[in-house]
This record gives C-alpha cells, sequence and structure tokens, in this order.
C-alpha cells in the first residue's frame, strides 16, 4: 500500500536518502504451511504426524517456526519437536537459519529436552526442497537432519511427492532412541490433488528403517525397526 | 464534468438508446454501440472535468464485484482534450483510503503528476485535489490510480488530445482500454504470489504433456529441455505471474461474454485506440481478416506500418486504423501473453453481428534466449521456439526497415567492435545516438539474492516480437518497426550513461532493480536539466517488465537515426539490453518503475531527480 510521505520541494530531494514511498514488500506477511498433516491407521498406535513451517517476516528476515512429530490416538504417547529460527537469505535460493529446538515425547513420563539448531532451507538443482539442519542438544549431543522432498506435477493439480528424512547422531542417547550414525530413513511418496493451491487432500505410502545402534536400541525396547503402511491426509497453507 | 453535446457526436448510425444493465455502468465510449465524440475545436478558456473517485458495485461478466470507480464507471470516463488547451481536473476521493490520479504519458509540472509521496501527499478521503496544466502534446493517453493496487480495482480511464492537424485521417474512432479484473482482494493475490509465486500457473509442464512434448520433439530431448531448466530452477512456462486462472480480461469493461461491439459502414477508415490499462497482463492483438495500421505508439506518430498482429505491453497505447471493406463482423482479439485467455470485442456493420472466436494459442515455453545463453540453440532444442539463437536478420528479415543495416548485421553470435570508436568521434559516449547497444556479456556483479540469476549474454531484442509470437505466418509488430512520423530536432549524442539493470527473483517474488528494491535504495537518481543521457536497461530477469519513465520522453534507439520513436513506456523482453536517450527537461522529482503494478508494488521502483535549470549546464556538452 502506497503511504504519502512529506512531499519534499525537488531541491531537497537531494539530500534525501529516505523512501518517499512505502510499498508491499516491506510489510510484513505470515505463512503456515502443514506439508504434512496425516495418520497412518495400520500402524501401531495409530499416529497422527505432522509436519509445519511457518514464517513471519518481510523479504530476507524471517521467523521462521518448525514443528513436527506425532501423536498417538490408540494409546497415551507420541513426540513433538519444535523449532524457532531467525531465517536470512544468504542466496537466491537459500536461508541460513539458526536457533533452538525442543523436544517433547509423551509416554510412561514426559521428557524433554533442548538444542541449538544451525541449518540450511532452500531449493537445489532440479527443484529439490532441502533442509539440512545441525543440532547440538544440552547435553552436547551432536545430530543432524535432512529433509528433502519434490514436486513432481502429473497434470496441473495432481502432484505426487517423494519426500525422504534422514537422522544421524554422532553420540549414543539411549533414553532418546539415538545411536551413532545413521539412526533412521523415511520415504514417503505422497499423491496430492490440489483442490486449491492451499488445500491438498493426498494419500500415500511411508517406509520407514531404523539403523545400526538405534535399531539395536528400538529392538531392546520390542519395537519394529521397519515400518511402512500407508497414509491419507492434507496438506495446508495459508 | 464536461458534456457532449449531440453534435459532437461522429457516428450517424450510433442511435441514442437507453442503456441498461451494465450498459448504463459504462462511460459513453465503452458502451455497445458507442459514441465517442469528434476532436474538439481549440478552446480559450480552460477545460474542465470533474472525476469522483468512490467504491461503486459493478458487473463483470455477469458476476456481482466491488470496484473502485471513477465517475461510476470502470474504465473512467474519457478525458477528451486538444493540443495547447489548458486543463482542470478536480479529483474528489470518496474512498475510505487515500487516492491519486497520475497522468499516465503526459507531460505536466512534476506536482501535477500524481504519485503520493513523490509528486504530491495524494489525496485523502473526502478531499478533493485540483490538476491544473497546459497540453504541450498530442496523442492517446490513459490516467490511472497510482495508490496501492487501485489500478487492479478498477481506477484507470482514456485521455485523449487531439493534435492541431491530424496526419492520418479517418473516418470513425474507438478507445479499447484493455484490462484485467479479479474477484478476488488484489493484495490477498499479492499474498499469494509472495507466498507461492506459481500459485496461478496452471499451464506448467507436467507430466501428463511431457508426453504431448515428447512427440513434437522427441523423447529425449524433451526430457533434457525440463532437465535444464530444471538445473536452473527456472521456469519455462512463467510467462505471466497472474493468469485467466483469477483474471477476467476486459476491453472497455465488457468481459468477452458480453461482446463490445464497435459499428462501421464497410470502406470507413476506423481507428482504434488501443490502451492497455491492465495491472498484470501483456495482451497480443489481432483482428482476424483485416490488417492493422498501426500510426502511434504512446500517443506519438509513426511512419505508418501495417501488421496483423502486435502485442502490447501494460500502459503502452497503440492507435491502429483499419479498413475493413466486407459487410461482416470481425473480432478483436486481445490474448494475454500466456495464453491463458482472453478479451475480445467486436466491430460489426450492425448490432448483435459476431465473427468466430478465434481458438487460444498454445502456451509458450520461455526459451534459452531469455535466459541470455548463447550455444544453446544449436542442440536439442527442436520444435522450441528458439527465433532469437538464430540472426536476427534471417528471422523477421521482411520485416527489418531498410535503414536500420548497420544494427541488424549483428546476430547474437558474432558482433564487431568499433562503435565505440565512432562515438568518440562524434562527441558523445557509447555508440552514436540512434543505435541499439552491442550485446554485451554481463559482468561479475550478480546483484545479490533478490536477484536469482544473469544472463550470460545481454542484447538487444527490439527486431524480435517475443516469446509466442512471430511464428504463426503473420506480421508482427516488433519495436524496430517504430519511426517516429517527423524527425527529431534535438538529435544530441548523450554525453554519459545510466545503466540499470531490471532484477528479480521468481522464487521469492523479489523485484528490483540492481537486485534492490526501492526500499534499499531510496537514493534519487540525478539528472541535470536540459542534459542528454543515455539510460540502458538491462533485462536479467527471465520475464517481460514493460517500464515507465515518468515526466519525460523516452527515445528509443532502435536505429532510425532522426527518426527515433518516443515513449512512456517499454516493454523490455527478457535478457535483453536496451538503451533509451532522455533529456530531461522538466524539474523535480519523477519515477521510474516497471508498469506490472505487483512488480512495483514489491520495490521495482526509484525516483529520478531533475534539478533546476541553469544556463550553464543548458548549453553544455
Amino acid at each position: 500500500m502506497l503511504t504519502a510521505l512529506a512531499v519534499l520541494p525537488a531541491r531537497q530531494l537531494r539530500a534525501q536518502a529516505q523512501p518517499l514511498v512505502r510499498f508491499m514488500n516491506e510489510h510484513t506477511l505470515a505463512f503456515v504451511l502443514f506439508d504434512l498433516l496425516e495418520t497412518s491407521p495400520a500402524l501401531a498406535g495409530r499416529p497422527v504426524q505432522w509436519d509445519m513451517d511457518a514464517w513471519l517476516g518481510k523479504m530476507y528476515n524471517r521467523l521462521w517456526i518448525r514443528s513436527e512429530g506425532e501423536l498417538l490416538t490408540a494409546q497415551r504417547g507420541g513426540e513433538a519437536e519444535f523449532q524457532g529460527l531467525y531465517s536470512r537469505v544468504v542466496a537466491p535460493y537459500w536461508d541460513l537459519q539458526f536457533g533452538a529446538r525442543f523436544d517433547v515425547a509423551y509416554g510412561e513420563q514426559t521428557r524433554t529436552r533442548a538444542h541449538l539448531a544451525l541449518g540450511l532451507e532452500g531449493l537445489a538443482p532440479y527443484w529439490f526442497e532441502l533442509e539440512p539442519t545441525l543440532f547440538v542438544s544440552q547435553d552436547g549431543d551432536v545430530s543432524a537432519s535432512l529433509v528433502a522432498s519434490h514436486d513432481l506435477f502429473i497434470t496441473q493439480r495432481l502432484i505426487l511427492q517423494p519426500r525422504l528424512e534422514a537422522l544421524a547422531a554422532v553420540q549414543e542417547v539411549p533414553e532418546w532412541g539415538v545411536g551413532r550414525g545413521l539412526n533412521r530413513v523415511d520415504f514417503g511418496l505422497r499423491l496430492r490433488f490440489e483442490l486449491v493451491r492451499e488445500f491438498a487432500p493426498y494419500i500415500g505410502f511411508n517406509w520407514s528403517r531404523l539403523y545400526g545402534s538405534a535399531a539395536d536400541l528400538a529392538r531392546a525396547e520390542g519395537e519394529a525397526t521397519r515400518t511402512s503402511g500407508f497414509v491419507a491426509g492434507v496438506r495446508l497453507w495459508y | 464534468m464536461k458534456r457532449f453535446t449531440r453534435r459532437d457526436f461522429l457516428q450517424t448510425l450510433a442511435v441514442l438508446g437507453i442503456s441498461t444493465g451494465i450498459e448504463a455502468l459504462l462511460p459513453a465510449y465503452a458502451r455497445s454501440r458507442p459514441r465517442v465524440p469528434a476532436p474538439r475545436r481549440p478552446r480559450r478558456s480552460p477545460v474542465t472535468y470533474d472525476l469522483t473517485i468512490a467504491e461503486t458495485p459493478i458487473r463483470i461478466g455477469g458476476r456481482k464485484a466491488k470496484a473502485t470507480t471513477i465517475n461510476g464507471t470502470v474504465p473512467g470516463p474519457l478525458l477528451r482534450f486538444r493540443e495547447g488547451d489548458e486543463v482542470i481536473i478536480r479529483v474528489t476521493n470518496r474512498l475510505k483510503e487515500d487516492t491519486s490520479i497520475h497522468w499516465h504519458g503526459v507531460l505536466v509540472p512534476f506536482d501535477m503528476d500524481g504519485v503520493p509521496g513523490v509528486s504530491f501527499p495524494g489525496i485523502k478521503p473526502g478531499e478533493t485535489f485540483t490538476y491544473r496544466f497546459r497540453l504541450r502534446q498530442h496523442g492517446t493517453y490513459w490516467y490511472h490510480s497510482h495508490s496501492g493496487l487501485q489500478e487492479q480495482t478498477g481506477i484507470y480511464g482514456p485521455l485523449i488530445i487531439d493534435p492541431a492537424e491530424e496526419p492520418y485521417p479517418y473516418d470513425r474512432e474507438y478507445v479499447i482500454v484493455l484490462s484485467d479484473w479479479t474477484f478476488e482482494n488484489p493484495y490477498r493475490v499479492l499474498a499469494r504470489l509472495r507466498k507461492y509465486p506459481g500459485y496461478y500457473n496452471f499451464q506448467r509442464r507436467t507430466l501428463a504433456n511431457l508426453f504431448e512434448e515428447a512427440r513434437e520433439m522427441g523423447f529425449w530431448k524433451a526430457l533434457k529441455d525440463r532437465l535444464s531448466w530444471g538445473r536452473m530452477r527456472m521456469g519455462a512456462t512463467d510467462i505471466v505471474d497472474i493468469t485467466g486462472a483469477t483474471y477476467t480480461y476486459l476491453m472497455n469493461g465488457h468481459a468477452p461474454e458480453d461482446n463490445w461491439t464497435a459499428l462501421f459502414r464497410p470502406g470507413e477508415r476506423v481507428r482504434l485506440r488501443f490502451i492497455n490499462a491492465a495491472a498484470g497482463s501483456i495482451f497480443d492483438v489481432r483482428i482476424p481478416g483485416l490488417p492493422m495500421t498501426v500510426i502511434q505508439a504512446d500517443g506519438q506518430y509513426v511512419q505508418a506500418v501495417t501488421v496483423d498482429e502486435f502485442r502490447i505491453g501494460i500502459a503502452e497505447t497503440y492507435d491502429v486504423i483499419v479498413e475493413p471493406q466486407e459487410e461482416r463482423a470481425y473480432t478483436i482479439f486481445a490474448e494475454s501473453m500466456d495464453r491463458s485467455g482472453y478479451a475480445r470485442a467486436t466491430l460489426a456493420p450492425r448490432e448483435g453481428m459476431e465473427d468466430p472466436i478465434p481458438p487460444l494459442r498454445k502456451r509458450p515455453l520461455r526459451t534459452h534466449a531469455d535466459m541470455g545463453m548463447v550455444h544453446e540453440g544449436h542442440e536439442g532444442h527442436a520444435g522450441m521456439r528458439h527465433e532469437a539463437m538464430a540472426a536476427p536478420t534471417e528471422h523477421q528479415g521482411h520485416r527489418m526497415p531498410a535503414d536500420t543495416t548497420g544494427h541488424h548485421m549483428r546476430g547474437g553470435h558474432d558482433h564487431h567492435a568499433g562503435h565505440a570508436m565512432m562515438a568518440g568521434m562524434m562527441g558523445g559516449v557509447g555508440q552514436p545516438p540512434g543505435m541499439p547497444p552491442e550485446p554485451k556479456p554481463h559482468g561479475d556483479d550478480t546483484h545479490g539474492p533478490g536477484n536469482a540469476a544473469v544472463p550470460m549474454i545481454t542484447r538487444s531484442r527490439l527486431h524480435e516480437p517475443g516469446v509466442g509470437l512471430g511464428e504463426d505466418g503473420w506480421r508482427v509488430l516488433v519495436y524496430t518497426d517504430l519511426k517516429s512520423l517527423h524527425p527529431r530536432e534535438d538529435f544530441r549524442p548523450p554525453t554519459r550513461e545510466i545503466e540499470l539493470h531490471l532484477t528479480g527473483n521468481m522464487e521469492r517474488f523479489l523485484w528490483g532493480i540492481d537486485g534492490k528494491t526501492y526500499s534499499e535504495a531510496p537514493e534519487s537518481i540525478r539528472l541535470r536539466y536540459g542534459e542528454r543521457v543515455r539510460l540502458v536497461l538491462v533485462n536479467d530477469t527471465m520475464m517481460e517488465h514493460p517500464m515507465h519513465l515518468h515526466g519525460m520522453w523516452m527515445e528509443l534507439e532502435n536505429g532510425h537515426g532522426r527518426h527515433i520513436p518516443r515513449k512512456h513506456t517499454i516493454l523490455v523482453k527478457p535478457a535483453e539490453r536496451l538503451s533509451v536517450l532522455i533529456t530531461p527537461d522538466e524539474p523535480g522529482p519523477w519515477v521510474f518503475h516497471c508498469h506490472i503494478l505487483y512488480h512495483m508494488e514489491m520495490g521495482m521502483f526509484r525516483v529520478f531527480e531533475v534539478s533546476e535549470p541553469e544556463t550553464a549546464t543548458r548549453t553544455s556538452s
């Protein structure tokens, strides 16, 4: 929206370095995206899972809020993580982000922990959305995650999204089920239909596998190290 | 409000009927059976108009809409003057927000230019602002709000200044205001674009149409081409930001189904004054079966050139003369550049006639030429439009005017040095006045994250019809066709050059100049009164930008010497380098911006500041 500021005579303009007109690019914008909001009815505990990104800001500097996790609907349990990040555009397609992450695990007892987070968010050649992030926990444990996805347009509204999520850690953190090295890889294929751009129901299939000592820890707990199943959900943004 | 008497009406056929429905909501020239008054006699006393800007319910294609209107209509009333008239226009704001009116292409003192914050404080709700100036030009122009996104919601109208003597006589005339309408809130449209710039693009390359392309160019070539675009993170189908997915395209406020009709008698010379008053749409205009003779561009008479189609960038105007001989209807067809929709009207000897509406052409694809790539055209693009890759002389050869030899001898690949030397001998900088710039590799400055990528090489594309045009077997107007009717007296070489790069990052919907938005680079660009400057515009983006300079003409260096055409708005093609000569002759701040409303609103905007006249600077050089 144009806002009229004081009008200066032409002569005085020479010295001025303030914009005479304010445009919309200076207005703060808010964005919320649930890239995933889904249920996997076949999995134990019938989890509801989500992956949410939100930002608030203008052009180059934004506050990002991320959240992902799952809540079990058939029993008490679940986990969630929340990130609050300062995000700055550092290259045409890349944002550098840093901030904090909080984990919450529900179950017999509820546990929490905090991390510092440093990551990138952006678009790689061939239209791959990438989100590599490095974490250092309050106890000094170092871990890393990578989320990669791609939108393959089958038609103008029918879109197949392959999505890969990988977690790795430097130290073992048994109480959080974290092992050394590669911990977990999730790969999903989701087919969505954009009724409107902001609202797209989808179905998909997700494979999840634990590796190395993370898998050992899961086995010790009597949990499966490989899971897969259909998912159904909706992708939403505003 | 100036009222026209019946005697003024040119058309004897136009029986005054009772207007109903949508018709009552339109000014006289925009109704079916329109009445454009004849050129005015000279007047001694000031010509006065009263314009009231208010929110008004209107109908677009039968659907109710809420518009911001001028005197209750979209488009606003026709303002008609005669060269030399003293003009008084009182604009009253009945909106709840500030408004303004800018006289597009009209030379006025800076405080009458109507840009809030720059020329004046704007018009507050309830206030009346009186514009007063003397007209020192003639031609077809328009006027529009320069506040917020009001141009999208209806604040625009035509403005005609009749010359003392008409060089191209005609029997009948119509104003055709092209525009676009969205039923969405335009701020919502902009927010959506900022969050997801491809929001309105429903003509992407998909898996489904890969097979279609594979049939045309072979599977591997089709795939390879897609991969090469994917590698660059650029969309070959990014033609416009906002498409027919939300836009209804209008001619004189009429949706295509309303079929606005203009009448003629066979054998008459009919002058059509096209004005692109759209907020985000570039149109390709043609009248199947009827060649159009272009006589004016941006209000400036040009040497007549007959074409079958022309592209009209946002804010440009073209006046054409058609001479329909047959007793039949003709469709005036204006396709959006991305082929996602069209505006349409009919030229007919009687009401109620129509000619079939041509099908929309296939949406074009960007080419590697749009990225300023040099060698890609030779491999792997069979079936694609890569006309710009070939030497321009071969392509539009038959359209090239004879006296541009010096420039169109250059292809995209070879270029002679030596022009700089010539210019040096003539006492100016750069190439001699009137000559388009030589191709030039882009420098090392990639303009930061506000700019996605830079072209490898930028060069003149004035001889090219533009993306999606020129392959239909008919004549398409190109910028090198434009030759001023009269030679320019002041044809001094420039004493300095200012180079501005049009930049953007489509992924983030960032648009700017030299990688910066106006808020990041608010310093005025200073011009000395009376000096001669070459403004070099380099488009580093993959989209066309209709660049508009207020307060002074841009003389487009298209190779015609003293017949250099003057323009107020120039559609700069992707990866293009073009130059204009300017002579600042009115002191004050003047804005320069992209006339895609949403690009301006993202800060693709600068202020030029012209100094007060000093005799010394005027005569130097």
